[in-house]
């Protein structure tokens, strides 16, 4: 790949979904785009930039999703689901027990892996959320991983990656070397297309939001404004859910962490603002080599 | 000091290509080739972790189980099937025997250490912060 192929695709990307490559990314976006120029029928990158250079925009969108899907597996780094079973839902089941009923949003939901380990979590607390109603709302970027979120169709490969093998004859159902998640479980997540670059307020208030592994590929700026807006639009009591490698120090006031519990904020009510001088701070995700 | 994985396997290339990553992942490895193999191995010491295939000449790794299971000691170990026996059938049956976790073949190594890991063998490092 040549220098300014790269330089065009780095931009486009960050026009396009806000992706901040750092300038050693090559070997990233060769992982993940030779297997599109492939599939395109051209030899290399070169030729995909010449076509998207074109103006054919189902290249540009193929290039964008190929370069945001992230890898995903049931019930990753396990211990926000702990977090979620022991501390959040109890939580929540107090402050909420007047109008019985809890929103939750996965803001990078990807191939579904997330929302249907977190439906799965519920649904292993059984009788306890009886008569509570529970709502999961997942969106992505790419309308190509929520179509495949929403059929719960994974490979032999996915559903032995973080899923306990308990939970995949309880809750799967077995089609040859494929394996499709129950009925009744992906009744509990709803799927909408979604940029987090752009407002999002029309989701409605949720109790607790997951956006893990997800801003890491945003630049300083971007992650402030988007934490500013999931603060907006989130319960006062609510709970944010980061990744594993993810923080709010250094970048907004508008979570705190939950003490002792890593990777969950709650929002601290101060609605705007950021660390003072973190707009003129150098960009961490860039030094960072993300 | 290292945990110690028995693996019951006939074929011996399976068994070198699961010795290297079980070592990779910081165990001992023993092998035996089938169930009575490792029977006499479970007497001598149980060993922390068993990664066993279902068919065996001599003795299957189902009957493996339950002679094990039956052992004074015997359920200390965290048995895992490596297996192509991949219907769900065999699965249920597996679990009702008493296996801890079940991996359908063909593995690699991030399978191997997602299931150890979820069944407390082995822990995963904590990412730094970014």
């Amino acid at each position: 790949m040549t220098p300014p192929d790269y330089e065009y695709l780095r931009k486009l990307l960050k026009d396009h979904s806000g992706l901040d490559l750092s300038a050693d990314k090559q070997y990233l976006i060769e992982s993940r785009l030779l297997p599109l120029s492939r599939k395109c029928g051209v030899p290399g990158i070169g030729d995909l930039v010449q076509k998207m250079k074109g103006g054919s925009s189902t290249i540009i969108a193929q290039v964008v999703e190929a370069m945001t899907t992230n890898e995903t597996f049931f019930f990753r780094d396990k211990i926000p689901f702990e977090h979620f079973r022991d501390t959040i839902i109890p939580e929540m089941m107090k402050a909420r027990s007047g109008r019985k009923s809890i929103r939750i949003w996965c803001a990078a939901g990807s191939t579904g892996q997330e929302p249907y380990s977190l439906a799965m979590a519920l649904k292993e607390m059984g009788a306890t959320l009886a008569g509570w109603r529970v709502e999961i709302i997942a969106t992505d970027l790419s309308t190509e991983v929520l179509e495949k979120s929403k059929s719960g169709v994974y490979s032999q490969f996915e559903v032995q990656r973080g899923l306990p093998i308990q939970l995949l004859v309880k809750y799967f159902k077995q089609n040859g070397e494929l394996w499709q998640i129950g009925p009744e479980l992906r009744a509990m997540v709803q799927h909408r297309q979604l940029n987090l670059l752009h407002d999002f307020s029309q989701l409605g208030a949720f109790d607790i939001i997951f956006c893990r592994n997800v801003l890491i590929y945003f630049d300083q700026e971007t992650k402030i404004n988007i934490f500013g807006r999931l603060a907006r639009t989130m319960e006062a009591d609510g709970f944010l859910v980061l990744g594993a490698a993810e923080t709010v120090v250094g970048l907004t006031y508008a979570f705190k962490p939950f003490p002792d519990k890593r990777g969950l904020y709650r929002p601290s009510g101060v609605r705007a603002g950021s660390p003072q001088g973190a707009a003129s701070m150098p960009k961490i995700a860039a030094m960072m080599g993300r | 000091m290292k945990k110690t994985c028995l693996v019951v396997e006939d074929s011996s290339i399976v068994r070198k290509m699961a010795r290297r990553i079980l070592e990779g992942l910081g165990f001992e490895v023993i092998e035996a080739e089938d169930g009575v193999d490792a029977l006499v191995v479970c007497k001598r010491a149980m060993p922390e972790a068993i990664l066993l295939d279902w068919n065996m000449p001599v003795m299957d790794g189902y009957h493996f189980l339950c002679h094990l299971r039956r052992m004074p000691g015997g359920d200390d170990p965290k048995v895992v099937f490596c297996t192509t026996e991949n219907g769900i059938d065999h699965i249920n049956q597996a679990i009702d025997g008493g296996a801890n976790e079940y991996i359908m073949k063909p593995f690699d190594k991030e399978i191997i250490a997602a299931k150890f890991q979820e069944v407390g063998l082995i822990e995963l490092p904590e990412p730094d912060l970014v």
